[in-house]
């Protein structure tokens, strides 16, 4: 079977590897370079738990054609911490008792790094925007609202 | 058979491609082919892309506005010449799936999506594809109306008259999950007004057939007359006719049928 | 604000803990935030194969002929795995507790029961080429009337689902078609009431759509066992039910789950595992059978639908004198562990009140829709929806204020509970009041003032002479099945109707005839 070579960044480290054709970026990931951060919920496009950044934009990896991020930064929630220390949404997340079963935690965390990236302090409407393709199915959203506040407003709790 | 990519600069030689291939299929954003893919439809071997700039352009500076078939709705939410569509732009998938759905794409997209598609139609939008033999304009309802024989072509573009006030292009979806969720329908209406009649009605609906069709009945009620309570009960009354919605997970057949002239009632009247 | 009403059972435990209205971090927090928590399909294993399943295209089908020729040349197929290859291939959940018969094969046999129902399992290299295999097998269906509804499926001539149940409904002890409960004489209760209601009510299946789908991976371990990662939420319930279809002995298997990416009930049904260790033992590969969001919507179980009528009686004062239910759960096309369900029905119906006559019927019917399963309180949550509408609508007849109705009827310490067990630490009197406190709705002062602690037991806690019904099937005293049921024969036959005694003090064993009950086996447990 052909395969072709594909070079990307991956959390700011340059990867190759080699694809077989059609394979989604999400695969790549997880089975190619072994980041098991990305989940595989849908394939649809419907739930958000693949959801990673390509040059800082949130994207789905599930039904992103993995040779489209040739040359190109991709960022999953393995790349947001600063070495041994949890990024202020990982932190906020964990202070919120925003995770339950953790499935579609690393989805949530990518879009709402995607948000927090351009708008860092964002009112409640907006945040709920920003996870609306997100689908949390043991129903914690508003644990989840009050964490990407929280880390907005660098830990102190927003009304 | 494994899938084979196939990348090209030109959207010719794409096109090319795509017509001497019944298993080919072109890759917009990814949503439509990818999640076929996904699902394990082995009909698709061939992905198509073009790497043409053209296929990303935004042309809204003049009173015929164009858009590159590859043109995404996270693109046309940050134009602000674009405003009156930024509605039918917001109201499709999270924030990831518009960082990646096209507008070309959207022609394709089967109930329950296509809103956009919805809103286009409303607007008399022309499609350019480029074949096998050439290039050439097609208007949307033709497109919509062959396409399941269009997986061939290449769209180019698409290209409509900018509305020439705010209020005349009116946009609705009616989903059960806000902000985001399949349409249970979809509405969107240009209403030109000359003195105080309307002129050049149009109502587009979507998931109240296999495409988004044009209302025509509900256009014909509208057409020459005032937009006042009584044009907008007689093009309420009129909305259902020609449809033929199908039943899904979001809504029945039936339910579509009772709720349409509904809905086309408050999007006509500014109703929330 | 959360409140604790302590003092309402504080007799009942010594409540010293020490962690309520603390913060306590989850210990699997850090894992998750950081997407390091292991669920069964981040393993990654070399060689791993893909199996999918051809899925049947119809509701009810005889199969005439399967050809997996061409499907067994298809490229990257490793192995297409048929009916015949699985060693046991005819299951039920919960004949691990023996309880009912075995009713689905692994891989269907002579006949498919369901749309979606597996017939072949293709093991491949790739799930594209799963995908193309699965394209490339010929089934010859000879399509048969289905049933979809549970009314039709239990009239005469209604196509029979199951053959193991050819009646269309599950057996209980060998004998029942139903689940019955039967207390005091509702007919005649009826007859003298007020006013009769009468409604039906009706819940459609419920998918749990856990954002992680069913799936499993199964390897050969290097001594002789296989390790299987699994999104199984009853762990070992599901090492013994690959034991038992696979006819091994269950150490066998090393099973490794726990991290689920949501279950809700629907990762109870072991739908992977089996095929997937079987693909490993014919392959000598390891092997990855995951669900499609497709798959998972469509022919994942779901919470099963539940069409419920009830007839009550009211008396004008308010009290609810009878209530006949007649209930059925459709289990779809296997059992599961709808029978189980159905007994939740039926233990749930009279609800947390205080009626002298309860006449009901509970029906597990198989359907050929897709088999239900387990979801949060399944068997419960339909039934109480019922009864509190209900409610409602009784207190609007009679011209009473819903909340002060339920006080009314509210069963007390003391009462007797139509299953013949004495009512305990009730509180739904005090639930009601503070219910009606926090949302300012006004009660009547002598509502306000009613406890579950007075007035109970009593007349309220006898056990009122019991028709017995001509057409009952006979007792047929069944041979112990299990530890659970060691239970006398006896035990099914009505209490005798001792006049109750006031109820305090109240002796400390049980003193009304009632027995101690397990809810699947409806006998006494010790």
């Amino acid at each position: 079977m052909a395969k072709t070579a594909l070079q990307f960044q991956h959390n700011g480290r340059d990867v190759a590897i080699f694809v077989d054709g059609g394979t989604n970026l999400l695969v790549a990931l997880r089975e190619l370079i072994g980041d098991m951060t990305p989940k595989f919920g849908c394939g649809q496009g419907g739930c958000g738990t693949c959801s990673v950044l390509i040059d800082g934009e949130l994207h789905l990896s599930c039904l992103t054609l993995a040779e489209m991020v040739a040359g190109r930064s991709v960022e999953t929630l393995d790349g947001i911490k600063d070495g041994p220390n949890l990024h202020p949404l990982q932190r906020a997340f964990a202070d919120n008792f925003a995770a339950q079963c953790g499935y579609c935690t690393p989805g949530m965390l990518m879009a709402a790094k995607a948000l927090l990236d351009r708008n860092p302090q964002p009112s409640r409407a907006e945040v709920v925007e920003a996870i609306s393709g997100n689908i949390c199915r043991c129903t914690g959203y508003e644990p989840i609202i009050n964490a990407v506040l929280a880390a907005a407003s660098g830990g102190r709790a927003r009304a | 058979m494994p899938v084979t990519v196939k990348t090209f600069t030109s959207t010719h030689d794409a096109a090319a491609a795509l017509s001497s291939d019944h298993s080919a299929r072109y890759l917009g954003g990814g949503t439509l082919v990818m999640r076929a893919l996904n699902e394990g439809d082995i009909s698709i071997s061939t992905v198509v892309r073009a790497s043409d700039q053209a296929m990303t352009r935004v042309d809204a500076s003049g009173s015929r506005i164009t858009l590159g078939a590859g043109v995404t709705f996270a693109r046309i939410l940050a134009e602000r010449d674009l405003a009156f569509l930024h509605a039918p732009a917001r109201s499709i998938g999270g924030p990831a799936v518009r960082n990646m759905g096209t507008v070309g794409g959207n022609l394709f997209a089967p109930v329950p999506y296509g809103d956009f598609t919805v809103a286009m139609l409303a607007l008399d939008a022309v499609v350019s594809v480029q074949g096998g033999l050439g290039g050439r304009e097609i208007a949307l309802e033709e497109f919509l109306q062959s396409r399941d024989r269009q997986a061939g072509t290449l769209v180019l573009a698409i290209s409509f008259a900018k509305p020439g006030s705010a209020d005349a292009f009116r946009y609705r979806k009616i989903a059960r999950i806000k902000p985001k969720g399949g349409a249970v329908i979809t509405l969107a209406a240009h209403l030109p007004v000359n003195g105080s009649r309307i002129v050049g009605a149009r109502v587009a609906l979507g998931s109240m057939a296999p495409t988004p069709i044009r209302a025509r009945a509900a256009e014909r009620a509208l057409e020459g007359r005032a937009l006042d309570a009584s044009a907008i009960n007689s093009a309420a009354s009129a909305a259902v006719e020609g449809t033929s919605p199908g039943d899904n997970a979001l809504a029945s057949a039936w339910y579509r049928r009772e709720i349409v002239g509904v809905h086309l009632r408050r999007l006509l009247s500014g109703q929330e | 604000m959360l409140e604790l009403r302590k003092d309402l059972f504080a007799d009942e435990r010594d409540d010293n803990l020490k962690e309520i209205g603390k913060g306590t971090q989850r210990q699997d927090m850090l894992g998750h935030v950081t997407g390091t928590s292991p669920y069964f399909d981040d393993h990654k294993l070399q060689g791993m194969l893909h199996l999918k399943v051809v899925r049947s295209a119809h509701s009810h089908a005889r199969l005439r002929r399967i050809d997996t020729s061409e499907a067994e040349r298809s490229q990257g197929v490793r192995r297409v795995i048929r009916a015949t290859d699985v060693p046991r291939n005819l299951n039920t959940l919960l004949s691990l507790i023996n309880f009912g018969k075995d009713d689905e094969p692994s891989l269907a046999v002579d006949k498919v029961r369901y749309k979606g129902e597996p017939i072949v399992a293709i093991v491949a290299d790739s799930p594209r080429e799963a995908f193309e295999a699965i394209a490339k097998v010929k089934i010859d269906y000879e399509p048969l009337p289905a049933v979809f509804d549970v009314e039709e499926a239990l009239k005469p001539g209604a196509p029979v689902v199951n053959e193991v149940y050819p009646k269309n409904t599950f057996t209980y002890h060998e004998t029942y078609d139903r689940q019955q409960l039967r207390f005091g004489d509702a007919d005649r209760a009826l007859a003298t009431a007020d006013h009769v209601l009468e409604q039906r009510y009706q819940m459609s299946p419920i998918e749990h759509a856990p954002t992680e789908t069913n799936g499993s991976i199964a390897a050969p371990d290097t001594n002789g066992r296989y390790i299987v990662y699994t999104s199984t939420q009853a762990l070992f319930f599901s090492v013994d039910t690959c034991a038992k279809i696979l006819d091994v002995p269950s150490n066998t298997f090393h099973f490794i789950g726990g991290t689920v990416g949501g279950g809700f009930g629907g990762k109870v049904d072991t739908l992977t595992e089996p095929l997937c260790i079987l693909g490993a033992m014919l392959t000598g590969r390891p092997v990855r059978y995951v669900f499609g969001r497709e798959e998972e919507m469509q022919y994942g179980p779901p919470r099963g639908a539940e069409r419920i009528y009830i007839k009550d009686g009211v008396m004008r004062d308010g009290r609810v004198v009878a209530r006949k239910v007649r209930a059925y759960f459709d289990s779809g096309a296997y059992t599961r562990l709808s029978s189980y369900a159905a007994v939740k029905c039926a233990a749930h119906l009279p609800g947390p009140y205080t009626i002298p006559n309860v006449h009901g019927d509970v029906y597990c019917v198989f359907t050929n829709r897709t088999p239900a399963t387990a979801m949060r309180g399944f068997g419960v949550t339909a039934m109480d929806f019922a009864i509190e509408c209900q409610m409602d609508k009784l207190a609007h007849l009679v011209g009473m204020d819903p909340m002060e109705f339920r006080i009314l009827n509210a069963y007390r310490d003391g009462d007797m509970k139509a299953h013949r067990r004495e009512a305990k630490n009730t509180a739904l009197i005090e639930c009601v009041q503070v219910a009606a406190e926090k949302a300012k709705w006004p009660l009547r002062e002598e509502f306000k003032r009613m406890s579950s602690r007075k007035d109970g037991g009593g007349i309220r806690a006898a056990v009122p002479s019991t028709p017995r019904e001509s057409h009952a099937p006979p007792v047929t005293p069944s041979q112990p099945r299990t530890t659970y049921d060691r239970a006398p024969a006896a035990s099914r036959e009505p209490p005798p109707p001792p006049p109750a005694p006031p109820s305090p003090p109240r002796p400390s064993a049980p003193s009304h005839g009632a027995t101690r009950f397990s809810s699947v086996f409806g006998t006494r447990r010790r």
